[in-house]
């Protein structure tokens, strides 16, 4: 089932991150602020506004063990919030040395480090020094030649994946000596110097649409995109990196996560969320969507005159904006809130209509055909 | 004031395309068709073999192509086959094209709403609904999207 949260004025939640114990969550309405939410017995009240950054906060980031909060915003900054004893959260910046808007952050597996993608055709990969008491930013330039809209790290904390908007998913390696041993090989190659480009892919011969959400699997063999051309990819890379497309018939989709080794869940403009399986072949399929849509009651009280001046005027009899679905506008982030890429139970999502959904995917399953997870 | 201020010349030239910042398009070298073949396009129009014809014209389709008169020439080609089309056929005619074919086929219908002559905007709403009956808006949001324009 699906539970709706509303959290002030309807005004869109751009992002939106989760305490590891998920009793708090860091929410940010569009603008330079993030409100940070806590769970009590009477339901979400907010506990404290971090207000630091100028400009509108573009990402959130919480790291679960620990628990800091990485944010950042078109501002060309990144803050990085610890919480107190007295339970207040005090930042300290983060110079990224960029000169655009910051446009996603995501700390790494082991949150030791985190990468934000920006703008400036740059990504910072930064790591706290100790000698300094400061967070160093080291830049991956190389070949990315336009902005960084999305990126996802692999379990072994070293290789990061970025979409952009030049229609090509990336991924990287952000190794950095001074804080981590050497990594092994994976199945995405043995050589994994600072900012070598592992693999790329592009999303479509004929150009493709912007890159909105990356998601490695839960073992980081596959890498999972979706494009502005309301495609859904997968590279295997066990497999020769073999990349396989599903172009759907839906609006685009702008975020997506794996929720089992087989199975995604990708919402976007058509404001549902959407499972698609992996089948053995590496093949996609789109799967049901999360809620069928509800039948709207139009308003009986509408008199004859109204009925056909709509007829003239808009061509069709009863105005209704109201959408079918729980979100009246496209989802723009996804989270899992139980469980992990291995295996999640619950997500939640945020909408242009500043709402927060959490979809419990066990009783979903049981409703809903198909939806065997 | 000296000569070499007379000219404003100058003003003409946009320094900014020479900054290195800018975003260059990658020019791809890759061999791109050069489009149906005209004689058995009408040939198979002729021997009233439309869906193959339609078939043909669509696969041989010159995306991405940079010489536009060879994209003005496959669009009428194009046209000319949708129009040669009885509205009962379409249907039918729809549901053999595979989901690659049937994007190439939306784009030429929004094409060919741009050059609007007799009738042709209306038979050409008709293929419109029944590809979007098919390939629903994500279809449309390629022709939207998809930088190679045909």
């Amino acid at each position: 089932m699906s539970t709706v949260y509303r959290f002030g004025p309807s005004v869109p939640i751009q992002c939106h991150a989760w305490s590891s114990d998920r009793s708090a969550l860091a929410i940010s309405h569009n603008d330079n602020t993030v409100e940070v939410h806590q769970k009590g017995p009477g339901g979400w009240k907010q506990t404290e506004v971090l207000a630091q950054h100028d400009l509108r906060v573009n990402d959130i980031d919480w790291a679960p063990k620990t628990n800091r909060i990485v944010t950042c915003s078109a501002d060309r900054n990144a803050y990085v919030w610890v919480q107190g004893p007295d339970g207040k959260w005090k930042h300290t910046l983060v110079l990224l040395r960029i000169n655009r808007a910051a446009t996603c952050v995501r700390w790494s597996p082991q949150e030791n480090k985190f990468a934000v993608g920006s703008g400036a055709r740059i990504i910072s990969v930064c790591y706290f020094e100790q000698e300094n008491d400061w967070w160093v930013a080291k830049h991956i330039r190389k070949p990315l030649r336009s902005t960084i809209t999305t990126i996802d790290w692999h379990p072994n904390n070293i290789l990061l994946a970025a979409g952009s908007t030049d229609f090509k998913v990336r991924v990287f390696s952000t190794y950095i000596k001074e804080i981590e041993p050497k990594p092994a090989a994976t199945e995405w190659g043995a050589k994994m110097p600072f900012t070598n480009l592992m693999a790329e892919f592009s999303n479509s011969p004929t150009g493709g649409g912007w890159i909105h959400a990356v998601s490695f699997s839960a073992d980081g063999t596959r890498l999972a995109w979706v494009g502005h051309d309301s495609s859904i990819a997968i590279a295997d890379a066990p497999n020769g990196m073999v990349m396989m497309k599903l172009k759907t018939s839906l609006l685009p989709l702008l975020t997506m996560t794996w929720i089992s080794p087989n199975k995604i869940i990708a919402a976007g403009h058509d404001c549902v969320p959407v499972l698609f399986t992996v089948d053995s072949a590496g093949r996609l399929s789109q799967g049901p969507r999360l809620e069928d849509g509800t039948v709207i009651e139009a308003s009986v009280t509408s008199s004859a005159m109204n009925m056909f001046r709509n007829k003239d005027r808009v061509g069709q009899e009863l105005l209704d904006s109201k959408l079918s679905s729980t979100h009246q506008n496209q989802i723009c982030s996804l989270r899992i809130l139980d469980g992990s890429k291995e295996g999640a139970t619950r997500i939640s999502t945020t909408a242009g209509d500043g709402v927060l959904v959490m979809w419990d995917l066990q009783t979903l399953s049981a409703k809903i055909q198909d939806l065997k997870l | 004031m000296s000569k070499n201020t007379n000219s404003s010349a100058f003003r003409q030239i946009d320094v900014d395309k020479y900054s290195e910042d800018n975003y260059k398009e990658e020019l791809d070298n890759e061999p791109v068709p050069a489009g149906p073949n005209e004689n058995e396009i009408v040939a198979l129009l002729t021997s009233n073999r439309q869906t193959e014809a339609l078939k043909n014209v669509l696969a041989n389709s010159p995306i991405g192509n940079r010489n536009q008169v060879v994209k003005d020439a496959s669009l009428s080609l194009v046209l000319r086959v949708l129009l040669s089309f009885k509205t009962s056929q379409i249907d039918e005619a729809v549901k053999q094209l595979d989901s690659e074919t049937r994007d190439v086929l939306m784009k030429y219908i929004y094409r060919g709403f741009e050059v609007p002559n007799e009738g042709s905007s209306a038979q050409l709403l008709v293929w419109h609904e029944k590809v979007f009956a098919l390939s629903g808006v994500g279809s449309i949001v390629r022709v939207l999207t998809d930088k190679k324009k045909v």
